[in-house]
């Protein structure tokens, strides 16, 4: 009964902040209907046993991503480079296509949805070990190429983000890129953005 | 009944933990004051004991100023959401055994995760004042938090590979009740780290960019005043026993002690987190400020490496001990 009553709160919440998100004017309000959709999600994965991911959710999600997304509109002056030229001229137009493209998901996506457990993980068997070791181990033998590579595509991600940052900035100075991203005025970031 | 019984209990430990906040901040006079050969709040009250109160009761009488271009709403939130990020993750620490208000498998996750959504109430703090001041303020913070919370995870994988947990009542019961079973000796490298990150995470000497006096008057917290003031400071007194907590629950062994307490169980346990809160404001009275580059190249180049390799050390040793 509680569970059922905490499902439907996080999903309303969850349609509701992201709908919020997408409406608001100001991009920093948005991040943080952003934020608050995070967290119902994490409570959605509370109500599968899945507290690892919940955790793991809130702190890679919420407590970098979206930490990185904010730094980056602050350091952008909103005004002058958040201009938006509409893709579609009207507005109805862009809102059906959406809307089709929801559906399109959903007719693929609803079939494979099945009522009740599945596989050898049920609900007692991952209470009996946690879940952050039913994760862990299923994630290091079953799943462990697709998780290598995984690993490789982000490690790739990784140095083609690093070898932009250094282009942009020349041989000379070799002195913490890290550092520097947080002086407004001579940002890395910002060109990337722009 | 088990709901009311755990109100209660929430009750209990909130007011336990704001007196020891009001007390913490006498504690850091007294202590700093000492240091620098003098008396410390001397006037209210015997020995000035009075002074937190007297302190607390005047932040709450005092105007709520908010700033004329600020964003409001984000301006009024962003303390609560400090507050409130610091508070929850009091729920999950043991102060002796079973004394924990949820005993949650994923213990330390949750204490990060909550760390994480703090530095949000910092960050937002500093852009929605609509200040120079502040805006620095929170870049600094934000830029510092991020870094040195992958420190400070990776310095704990240490501790979880050892007690094969994230439970914080099974981490201090894996570390048995002897003085060698504490975590402090195998894991001295990732101790250093997470001492060191932990200095960073609560935004305390000698990384307190976020809030230095010297250049940005105070930081994030520049354009507030009255009651939201108080709140950041008291963000800030419960993150610091919260990482104290942590930090005697992973490496000192927790509420075990050289002989068991009777009717006060947690004694040992309070004992070891004044004893970090005494070092922390012991450092505050001796190092100065790091610079800026130096505090990301210490985080960035030296720590997360350091604890990187502690990791695979460990994981070696518990492979080839068993």
């Amino acid at each position: 009964m509680f569970t059922q009553i905490f499902f439907i709160y996080c999903a309303l919440m969850i349609i509701a902040s992201s709908i919020l998100a997408i409406s608001f004017r100001n991009p920093i309000h948005c991040v943080l209907m952003v934020l608050v959709l995070f967290f119902h999600m994490a409570g959605l994965y509370l109500t599968l046993n899945a507290e690892f991911l919940a955790a793991v959710q809130i702190i890679v999600y919420a407590g970098a991503i979206l930490v990185l997304y904010l730094f980056v509109l602050f350091l952008v002056s909103l005004r002058d480079e958040i201009r938006l030229i509409p893709f579609i001229a009207n507005a109805w137009i862009g809102r059906a296509v959406s809307a089709g493209l929801a559906g399109v998901l959903l007719f693929a996506v609803l079939p494979s949805f099945t009522i009740g457990e599945k596989g050898r993980w049920t609900v007692e068997a991952v209470r009996e070990v946690t879940h952050t070791k039913a994760i862990g181990q299923e994630l290091y033998t079953t799943y462990l190429l697709p998780f290598e590579i995984a690993g490789l595509i982000l490690l790739v991600a990784l140095l083609g983000g690093l070898v932009l940052a250094r282009r942009e900035r020349g041989e000379s100075d070799d002195e913490e890129v890290s550092a520097d991203t947080t002086h407004p005025g001579s940002t890395p970031i910002q060109e990337e953005v722009s | 009944m088990n709901i009311l019984l755990m109100l209660v209990w929430i009750i209990i430990l909130f007011c336990v933990v704001m007196l020891h906040v009001a007390y913490a901040t006498y504690f850091e006079r007294k202590i700093i004051g000492r240091m620098q050969v003098r008396m410390g709040p001397m006037r209210v009250g015997w020995y000035g004991l009075l002074q937190p109160i007297a302190d607390g009761i005047k932040s709450f009488f005092k105007e709520d100023i908010v700033p004329d271009r600020a964003d409001k709403p984000v301006f009024l939130m962003a303390p609560i959401i400090c507050l409130v990020a610091m508070m929850a993750s009091l729920a999950v620490l043991p102060f002796a055994k079973g004394w924990v208000l949820a005993d949650i498998d994923i213990g330390l996750l949750f204490i990060f995760a909550m760390s994480g959504l703090a530095s949000y109430g910092i960050v937002l703090a500093g852009w929605s004042s609509n200040s120079k001041y502040s805006f620095l303020g929170g870049l600094r913070s934000m830029a510092q938090v991020i870094s040195y919370e992958v420190a400070m995870g990776l310095s704990l994988v240490g501790v979880m590979l050892m007690a094969g947990s994230l439970n914080l009542t099974e981490i201090v019961e894996a570390q048995g009740d002897s003085f060698l079973g504490m975590y402090l000796m195998p894991q001295c490298i990732g101790f250093f780290v997470f001492f060191v990150s932990m200095l960073a995470e609560t935004n305390r000497v000698p990384f307190d960019l976020p809030e230095a006096e010297t250049e940005l008057v105070s930081g994030y917290s520049t354009e507030y005043s009255g009651m939201r003031y108080a709140m950041f400071f008291m963000a800030e007194y419960i993150g610091m026993m919260v990482m104290a907590s942590i930090g005697t629950v992973c490496f000192l062994g927790g509420w075990n002690g050289p002989f068991p307490v009777p009717f006060f169980p947690p004694l040992w346990f309070v004992l070891k987190v004044y004893m970090f809160m005494f070092i922390f404001i012991w450092i505050r009275a001796t190092l100065p400020r790091y610079r800026y580059d130096q505090l990301m190249g210490l985080g960035w180049k030296l720590l997360i490496p350091v604890a990187l390799g502690n990791i695979v050390l460990t994981a070696f040793m518990k492979a080839i001990i068993g």
